[in-house]
């Protein structure tokens, strides 16, 4: 049985990817270079890796009100994450990801999902009812 | 959510496709946080820099601008935050005749949709001051924390396009700090050392910040009540805190309305232990910045945009004497400020020391990569902790000291 996650209902569409989580949080102005697709602030931890069409799983979103706009122009561009899941998403990313149609959820019942799933997981996440399922691991 | 029969009539699209579009957004966003209604707003402020916008969101703005005009104006006053260029000094600062263009494509889609150009992000300040129990839609992180812990307004952080969508339908939904149970302390500071400059209260909100590190949290900051601090001290510190933290409301007992006593700052609940700061914490902030005797690029007053005060603190310190031909000097402020400052003579004196005096921009959110590298500018000195957060992530190696060790600095070409 692959391994379901229950979470608070979200947004966007429903998407299919590969994990990239990292025990750190998030913000499109402050770590990422938005042209390369890379983390670009030494600090984080997942400095100098790409984050395209991966799901992103993080504790938070920090600072940087630009980010609703910045995810939109990284949708249009098609050099977004493909999904973010966060602990707890702050309003900034969840305005952002409804304005770009980017699928975010967040609030999961069995903790953080920085220790639930694993880079490199194969993680299905329907929005509309609250559910991420790693396809790759069983129960 | 529940809603009104004129929101639900805009639901149906019965106000045209951009209000239908506006709260659309938010009930998709008020769904996420569990708001129970939408709330009336009395002003809306638009974070929406050409460099974050990008192409996409300036052509989807000036698609919002062809609408017929009774459906596309604004509802409430609706003002914007710092743009991504100052046409005044562009040049002078490398930015591209591209990057100028894109920024008068955005600002006649915003003036089509009847948006106050204010650019500033220290409106609190300059414009339109909060209210207490005054709810808003505001943009950019410093303001919100400003006006929700100083004036005891009520705001989250509303990125550009809920801001926007706030300002069409007059309401944001209700949730986080526009509501009571989100509004006490949850964690409290202890502070012993008493921060002596604009530099010291943005590294005490960087400490501050550091630990909180949640939008959810509302630290609760005490051992300032000797001496209040002043409208400036207080936006360095809570734009840094902002940043650093995510944080978007503080209380200080006896110094913020919300918070008379320790007792009203945690709604009556006992306070938890108190997390102490001392002088080794602040030395240990700046320590994380250091870099004495490195040459200096540029050195930046910016971040939040600084008062007619600060400027003329600037103008003090720089007067009479001279940049160093190896260092830019660069001082962003509001329009009004600027006006007043060309007016008091404050600009002519920090110009005609070699400094650019920049309005309507807040360094940061004006293509600070590019800058960097038009200019050829690595090392920067700042007296923003705000700043020296958001930059390491652009390619600088930022440096935080005082606003008189900054200018120390831009004079001798290398940071003492």
């Amino acid at each position: 049985m692959p391994i379901a996650l229950k979470c608070h209902k979200g947004l966007g569409p429903a998407v299919t990817g590969t994990a990239l989580v990292a025990d750190d949080n998030f913000s499109t102005r402050y770590d990422l270079d938005r042209i390369e697709g890379t983390f670009s602030r030494p600090a984080h931890k997942l400095y100098g890796q790409s984050y395209l069409d991966k799901v992103l799983v993080l504790v938070t979103a920090k600072g940087g009100v630009a980010s609703a706009w910045m995810l939109h122009e990284m949708v249009a561009r098609g050099m977004a994450p493909k999904a973010i899941l966060f602990d707890r998403a702050n309003t900034i990313l969840a305005q952002g990801a409804a304005f770009a149609q980017l699928t975010m959820v967040d609030r999961f019942e069995a903790g953080s999902p920085t220790t639930l799933i694993r880079t490199g997981d194969e993680v299905a996440i329907d929005p509309a009812s609250g559910l991420v399922t790693i396809l790759n691991r069983d129960a | 959510m529940r809603l009104t029969d004129e929101e639900k009539a805009m639901l149906a699209g019965g106000q045209g496709p951009v209000r239908q579009w506006a709260i659309r957004h938010q009930v998709a966003v008020g769904e996420f946080f569990d708001a129970p209604d939408l709330v009336p707003v009395g002003q809306a402020h638009i974070m929406a820099d050409t460099e974050s916008l990008g192409e996409a969101g300036v052509a989807w703005l000036e698609g919002l601008a062809c609408s017929p005009e009774k459906e596309r104006r604004v509802a409430i006053p609706t003002i914007t935050d710092p743009r991504g260029l100052d046409f005044a000094s562009y040049k002078r600062l490398r930015q591209t005749d591209a990057m100028a263009d894109i920024e008068a494509r955005a600002i006649r889609a915003f003036e089509a949709l009847g948006v106050l150009m204010t650019n500033t992000c220290i409106n609190y300040q300059t414009i339109l001051p909060p209210v207490r129990g005054e709810h808003l839609a505001m943009g950019d992180t410093g303001v919100v924390i400003y006006s929700n812990s100083v004036m005891g307004a009520r705001s989250n952080f509303e990125g550009g396009p809920s801001a926007l969508a706030a300002g069409l339908t007059g309401r944001t939904p209700r949730y986080g700090y526009h509501l009571d149970q989100h509004r006490a302390g949850t964690m409290l500071f202890e502070v012993a050392h008493r921060p002596t400059d604009f530099a010291d209260w943005g590294a005490l909100g960087g400490i501050v910040g550091r630990v909180a590190n949640s939008y959810w949290q509302v630290p609760v900051v005490t051992g300032l009540e000797d001496r209040p601090p002043n409208s400036d001290e207080l936006k360095h510190f809570g734009a840094a805190l902002a940043s650093f933290g995510s944080v978007a409301l503080f209380h200080m007992p006896g110094l913020t309305p919300e918070a008379p006593a320790l007792s009203d700052a945690f709604a009556g609940r006992a306070a938890p232990a108190a997390v102490p700061i001392g002088k080794a914490d602040f030395d240990a902030f700046y320590r994380g910045y250091a870099a004495t005797g490195d040459k200096v690029d540029v050195v930046v007053f910016a971040a939040p945009q600084l008062s007619l005060i600060e400027m003329a603190e600037v103008a003090d310190l720089i007067a009479g004497r001279r940049v160093h031909e190896a260092t830019s000097l660069v001082v962003a402020t509001s329009p009004e400020i600027k006006f007043a400052a060309d007016r008091m003579g404050l600009t002519a004196r920090i110009e005609d020391a070699g400094g650019i005096v920049a309005a309507g921009v807040c360094f940061y959110q004006s293509y600070a990569r590019e800058m960097a590298e038009a200019n050829g500018w690595q090392r920067l000195l700042t007296n923003s902790a705000k700043l020296v957060n958001i930059l390491a992530g652009y390619g600088y190696k930022p440096t935080l000291a005082s606003m008189a060790r900054c200018i120390d600095s831009a004079v001798a070409g290398k940071v003492l």
